[in-house]
C-alpha cells in the first residue's frame, strides 16, 4: 500500500514526464534563457528572479493550466504490479463484457467490409486526392451513394449489452419487491443519491444564482447577470484554467463561452496544434478509410437533418475525418476501459507484428456520433480550434458514454443512477411504466449516450455542458434525465404503452435545463 | 383567449355601430389570401367573413385588389385595410432607391456628412434603362466586380441574375423579347442593377439573409413596430464567386431554394432569429452584436423616414412589411429590399406558429376591438420602435432626462414571451368572459 506522499511524487513524476518535450516546455526554456538579459535578473538570486519573471509574464499560469489539464486525464493509480487493464477497469466482469462487445463491433465492421468489397483502408489515386483538396470546404455538397453502408451499431444495441451485464457475485433472484431494483441494469455500483448530490452540486441550489435561471428576461441584470459577466471577463483575462472551471458551474455567458471552454480544456492553439491538424488533413487526403463512409452516413442521417445543425455539415466532415486518423487519441486508452480495435494486414491475422489499430484513433463511430461535435460548431469557427476542443472533450468525457466501465461518469453508472433516482423519488411513475412494459431507461438511454445533444435546444444544451465541464463529471446527465421524467410525470401516468410514453417524451426542445435540475435536486422533499 | 369558431353570430348586420375608438364586438372581414392569415381571422372571436360584395370593416387584401379598388372605395372611419395606397414607393426597388437617394441628400444638406453616412446601407444601385449611362461610369470604375440585376416588380427571386461583363446586359437591352412573361403594354420591364455584395457573412460557407417584420400603422406621424421573431434564410449550397450562374448559391429566397436540386423541404433552411443572434454573440461577443442590431434598427427607421412624406398617409391603412437584410463579413447590415406582401405561408409547424403569432399580434395592434389605450410600448411580440421619435426601453423621468444611456425599445432576436405579456395587457374580447 503506497502512502500519500509517494503517490504524490509518482503523480508529479508522471506529469513532468508528459510535459517534457512539449511545445510549452521549449517555450518556457526559451523564455527563461532570454530573460537572463534583463536587468532585474541577478546572478545571486537567479532561480528566484527567473521564477518571478515567469510569473509576472503569465508563463507560470500557462504551466499551471497545463498541469491542471494533465491531472484531468491522469490514468488511475494502481498497484505497481497490476497490469494496465486492471488499473483502468478493476471489475473483471466489466472487462469481459467490454472485450466481448468490442469483438462484436469489429466483427460487424469486418463483415461489412467483406460484404461490400470495400477495403478497410485504401490509398487514394492522385486525381482523387486533388479533387478532395479542392472541395475540402464543401464535402457536404456531394451526395455519394451510402445506401449499402449501415451504422456499425446504434445506442439501442449498446443498451442490450448493458442490460445483459452479469456480476457473478451478485444474486438478484429475489424478484420484484419494493426493495429490489425495478430497472434494467442488473448490477450494483455505488451511485450518489439526492442528499449526496446536493452536497456535490451546491452551486445549483435555490439560494445560488446562475445562468439558465437568473438571467431570465424578467430578472433585472444587476441582480446577478452583469456581475457574473464582469467576473467572467476577469477570468478570461487571467487565463486561469482552474478558475474558469469553477466559474462555469454557474454557467458561461454566451459571449464568453467559447473562450472559457477553451481555457477549461487548455486549448492553446499553438503552432504545434495547427501543424498537427494539417498533418491529419493530409492523412485524410492520402487515404480513404471505410469508417469515412460511416461518418458520412451518420452526418447525413443526424446533423444534416437537424433544424439548426444542418449548416455545419461541411465542418463536421472535416473534424470527424481528421479525428479518425488522429493517433494522439490512442493515449486516452490508458484510462478508458476499452481497448482500441486491431486489424491485421491481409493474410497475417493473429500475428501481432502485422497488427494495426483500426481506425487509427481506435474509435469506431456509431449512429449519432457526429452529434458530439455539432453543438461545438456553434462556438468555434476555425476548424483547427474546433477540432482541438472536440478532441479534448472526447478524451475527457464523451468516451465514457459508449464504453463499459465502473467509472462514476461511465454510461453504466449513469443508467443505474437514473433508474435509482426515479425509483426512489417517483416510485409510482416507475412502477406504472414498468407495468406497461415501458421501462424508462429505454427512452432515456439515447439522451444520455449523446449527453442530450440533438434533443435539447442548443442554448439549453450548452448550459448543461457548462456544468459538465464545471464539475468535471457527466453525472448531471443522469440527474437531468430523471428530472425530465419528473417534469412530465403527470402525462406519463396516463399512458398505456411504450409508444405513447415515447410520444410524451419525444420533444424536449422547449425544456429549460437549469430549473429542472434545480427543482429535482433542491426542491424535492426527501 | 378562446380560439373557437364564432358560430354564434348569425346575421352579419347584428353589430352595433359604435363611435371610433370604442371598439366593435363584431368585425366583418374580407381576406384574399388562403394561408395562415385566413386561419387567424377565422379563429378570432367576433370576426365574421363576408361574401364578395358584402360590406366589410377589415380587409386583408392583396396589392392587386388595392390597385383596382382602393380609389373607388369609401371607407368609414373605423374601417381598416392592410396596405397603404402607394406602398410601392418603399417596396418597388426602383422607387425605393430613388427615395433613399433623395433622403440621403436631404440629410447631408441638413445634418452634414457624418449623419449622411448612416444612410449608406443600400448597395450602389441604378435604375435601368433610365440610368444606364450613370451605371456604366461606375461599372468602368470598378472592373471585375460583380453586379446583380433585379426586375423591379417581381418577387421570390424570379428574373434575377448576376453578371460581370457589360455584354451580358447589352444582350438584355437589345433583346426586348427576353422578359416576355409580364410585359406591360409597350414597355420593357424595368430593372435595377446593384453592386453585388461579394463578401457576405458566411456561416460555415453558407450565405444567408435576414427576414424581419415591421408593422407601420401611420406615416404622419411615423409609428412603427418591430417584431421580435424573424429568421435567417440559408442558401442550400456553399458560397463561391466561381459560378455566378448558379442562382441557387446566391439567392436565399426560400422560393428559389425550393427548386434547387438538393432542397430538403423538411429542413426549411432557416434559423430562427434567436438562434442566429446567439450564434453571433457566441462568435463575436455581446457588444459587437448589440452594435450590429442597432445598425439594423437604423436601417428600418431611415428607410421609413425616406418615404414618410411621399406615402399617402391614411388612418385606414396599416402595413406589415418584410424587410430583407444581408450582413457582410464586417458585420455591416445592408438593405436588400422591402416587401409589402411578405409570404405568410408556412413551410413547417414552427414557421406556422411564428406567422400565426405575427398576424395575431398585428390584429391586436390594429385593435378593431378597442382594447388598447394607445400608450403601449409592447404588444405581444411587437415592440414600438418609433413613435414620431425614438422610443426607449426606459420610461422617461427625471433620472433619464438627458442621459446617454437610453436603449432603444427593440428586441429583435430576443425572448418572445408574447402569450404572457398579452395576458397581462389585454382585456378580454368584448362579449367574452375573462379567462
Amino acid at each position: 500500500m503506497m502512502n500519500e506522499g509517494s503517490e504524490l511524487s509518482v503523480t508529479i513524476a508522471q506529469i513532468v514526464q508528459r510535459l517534457k518535450g512539449t511545445h510549452l516546455h521549449s517555450q518556457l526554456e526559451k523564455q527563461a534563457k532570454e530573460c537572463l538579459h534583463r536587468p532585474e535578473i541577478r546572478l545571486e538570486s537567479i532561480k528566484e528572479d527567473v521564477r518571478k519573471f515567469l510569473r509576472a509574464t503569465g508563463w507560470e499560469r500557462k504551466l499551471q493550466n497545463a498541469v491542471y489539464r494533465e491531472l484531468h486525464i491522469l490514468p488511475p493509480s494502481g498497484h505497481p504490479e497490476a497490469p494496465l487493464e486492471h488499473t483502468k477497469e478493476p471489475l473483471a466482469y466489466m472487462r469481459k463484457a467490454q472485450a466481448s462487445w468490442e469483438k462484436r463491433i469489429l466483427k460487424s465492421l469486418n463483415s461489412m467490409c467483406t460484404e461490400l468489397g470495400v477495403p478497410l483502408a485504401r490509398k487514394r489515386p492522385v486525381l482523387e486526392q486533388k479533387e478532395l483538396t479542392s472541395k475540402w470546404n464543401e464535402m457536404g455538397a456531394d451526395e455519394p451513394d451510402l445506401s449499402k453502408f449501415r451504422p456499425v451499431y446504434a445506442p439501442k444495441d449498446f443498451l442490450e449489452v448493458l442490460i445483459n451485464l452479469k456480476n457473478p457475485n451478485h444474486d438478484h433472484s429475489d424478484g420484484l419487491t419494493a426493495r429490489s431494483h425495478w430497472g434494467l441494469i442488473p448490477i450494483s455500483l455505488s451511485v450518489r443519491d439526492v442528499p449526496q448530490l446536493r452536497e456535490a452540486y451546491p452551486e445549483l441550489s435555490l439560494s445560488c444564482s446562475q445562468l439558465g435561471i437568473d438571467d431570465h428576461a424578467h430578472v433585472p441584470p444587476d441582480l446577478f447577470e452583469s456581475e457574473h459577466i464582469r467576473i467572467g471577463k476577469k477570468v478570461v483575462d487571467e487565463q486561469d484554467s482552474a478558475a474558469a472551471q469553477q466559474y462555469s458551474r454557474q454557467g458561461s455567458p454566451t459571449g464568453l463561452r467559447a473562450q472559457l471552454w477553451a481555457l477549461i480544456l487548455n486549448i492553446t492553439n499553438d503552432p504545434e496544434d495547427v501543424a498537427h491538424y494539417e498533418q491529419l488533413k493530409a492523412a485524410v487526403i492520402h487515404h480513404d478509410l471505410l469508417v469515412d463512409n460511416l461518418i458520412y452516413k451518420d452526418v447525413k442521417l443526424t446533423a444534416s437533418n437537424d433544424d439548426y445543425y444542418f449548416v455545419f455539415e461541411d465542418v463536421l466532415y472535416q473534424v470527424l475525418l481528421c479525428f479518425s486518423r488522429d493517433t494522439a487519441v490512442l493515449e486516452h486508452f490508458s484510462y478508458n476501459s476499452a481497448t482500441p480495435p486491431k486489424s491485421y494486414i491481409q493474410g497475417k491475422t493473429g500475428e501481432e507484428e502485422f497488427a494495426v489499430v483500426y481506425p487509427p484513433n481506435g474509435v469506431i463511430p456509431f449512429h449519432g456520433f457526429s452529434m458530439y461535435v455539432a453543438p461545438l460548431c456553434f462556438l468555434y469557427n476555425e476548424p483547427c480550434k474546433l477540432y482541438s476542443v472536440f478532441r479534448e472533450m472526447y478524451v475527457r468525457y464523451f468516451f465514457r458514454l459508449h464504453s463499459i466501465s465502473s467509472s462514476p461518469s461511465g454510461i453504466v453508472s449513469l443508467c443505474l443512477q437514473f433508474e435509482r433516482l426515479l425509483q426512489i423519488h417517483l416510485p409510482q411513475l416507475f412502477f406504472h411504466l414498468q407495468e406497461i412494459m415501458a421501462q424508462p431507461l429505454r427512452i432515456a438511454f439515447k439522451w444520455m449516450v449523446r449527453a442530450f445533444s440533438g434533443y435539447l435546444s442548443t442554448d439549453q444544451l450548452l448550459l448543461l455542458w457548462d456544468r459538465i465541464l464545471g464539475y468535471d463529471s457527466l453525472e448531471l446527465v443522469a440527474v437531468l434525465a430523471a428530472a425530465v421524467f419528473a417534469f412530465r410525470a403527470e402525462n406519463l401516468m396516463e399512458v398505456t404503452s411504450l409508444a405513447s410514453a415515447e410520444a410524451v417524451l419525444a420533444d424536449l426542445s422547449t425544456l429549460k435545463v437549469m430549473p429542472l435540475l434545480q427543482i429535482f435536486l433542491f426542491a424535492n422533499v426527501i | 383567449m378562446s380560439k373557437s369558431k364564432t358560430g354564434g353570430y348569425k346575421g352579419p348586420y347584428g353589430y352595433q355601430k359604435r363611435k371610433d375608438g370604442e371598439g366593435r364586438s363584431c368585425v366583418r372581414y374580407k381576406c384574399s389570401l388562403m394561408n395562415t392569415v385566413l386561419d387567424v381571422l377565422h379563429q378570432r372571436p367576433g370576426w365574421v367573413e363576408v361574401k364578395e360584395d358584402g360590406e366589410w370593416d377589415f380587409n386583408w387584401c392583396d396589392v392587386g385588389w388595392l390597385r383596382e379598388n382602393f380609389d373607388h372605395s369609401y371607407m368609414e372611419e373605423h374601417v381598416r385595410i392592410c396596405h397603404f395606397r402607394n406602398h410601392y414607393e418603399l417596396t418597388r426597388k426602383n422607387l425605393m432607391v430613388k427615395n433613399l437617394k433623395r433622403y440621403r441628400k436631404t440629410v447631408e444638406r441638413e445634418a452634414g456628412r457624418l449623419e449622411a453616412v448612416k444612410c449608406d446601407f443600400f448597395p450602389l444601385t441604378f435604375v435601368l434603362p433610365s440610368e444606364y449611362h450613370l451605371f456604366v461610369e461606375d461599372f468602368k470604375r470598378s472592373p471585375g466586380s460583380t453586379w446583380i440585376m433585379k426586375p423591379v416588380a417581381r418577387s421570390q427571386g424570379k428574373g434575377i441574375f448576376l453578371f460581370r461583363k457589360l455584354k451580358d446586359i447589352m444582350e438584355w437591352k437589345k433583346d426586348c423579347t427576353r422578359s416576355d412573361e409580364q410585359r406591360d403594354e409597350a414597355q420593357v420591364e424595368s430593372y435595377v442593377v446593384q453592386s453585388y455584395i461579394e463578401n457576405p457573412y458566411l456561416i460555415h460557407g453558407r450565405k444567408f439573409d435576414l427576414r424581419v417584420y415591421i408593422l407601420v400603422t401611420s406615416y404622419l406621424p411615423l409609428k412603427a413596430w418591430l417584431y421580435r421573431d424573424g429568421f435567417a434564410r440559408f442558401s442550400n449550397t456553399r458560397f463561391s464567386l466561381r459560378t455566378i450562374d448558379d442562382q441557387y448559391v446566391h439567392l436565399t429566397n426560400v422560393a428559389v431554394q425550393k427548386t434547387a436540386p438538393v432542397y430538403n423541404p423538411e429542413k426549411g433552411c432557416k434559423w430562427q432569429m434567436q438562434q442566429l443572434r446567439r450564434y453571433l454573440t457566441a462568435k463575436h461577443g455581446t457588444y459587437v452584436v448589440e452594435e450590429l442590431f442597432k445598425d439594423i434598427d437604423n436601417i428600418f427607421i431611415r428607410s421609413l423616414q425616406s418615404v414618410q412624406k411621399v406615402i399617402i398617409n391614411d388612418k385606414h391603412c396599416f402595413e406589415l412589411y418584410g424587410y430583407d437584410i444581408l450582413l457582410d463579413q464586417d458585420l455591416k447590415p445592408w438593405l436588400i429590399e422591402v416587401n409589402a406582401s411578405p409570404s405568410l405561408t408556412a413551410s413547417n409547424q414552427d414557421d406556422y406558429e411564428m406567422k400565426y403569432s405575427l398576424i395575431e399580434d398585428t390584429l391586436h395592434i390594429v385593435d378593431m376591438e378597442g382594447r388598447l389605450t394607445g400608450k403601449e410600448k409592447r404588444v405581444g411580440g411587437f415592440d414600438l420602435m418609433w413613435n414620431d421619435g425614438p422610443v426607449f426601453r426606459e420610461n422617461a423621468g427625471l433620472e433619464t432626462l438627458g442621459s446617454p444611456f437610453q436603449t432603444a425599445n427593440t428586441h429583435l432576436g430576443g425572448v418572445n414571451d408574447r402569450k404572457k405579456q398579452l395576458r397581462q395587457l389585454l382585456k378580454p374580447f368584448p362579449g367574452q368572459k375573462k379567462v
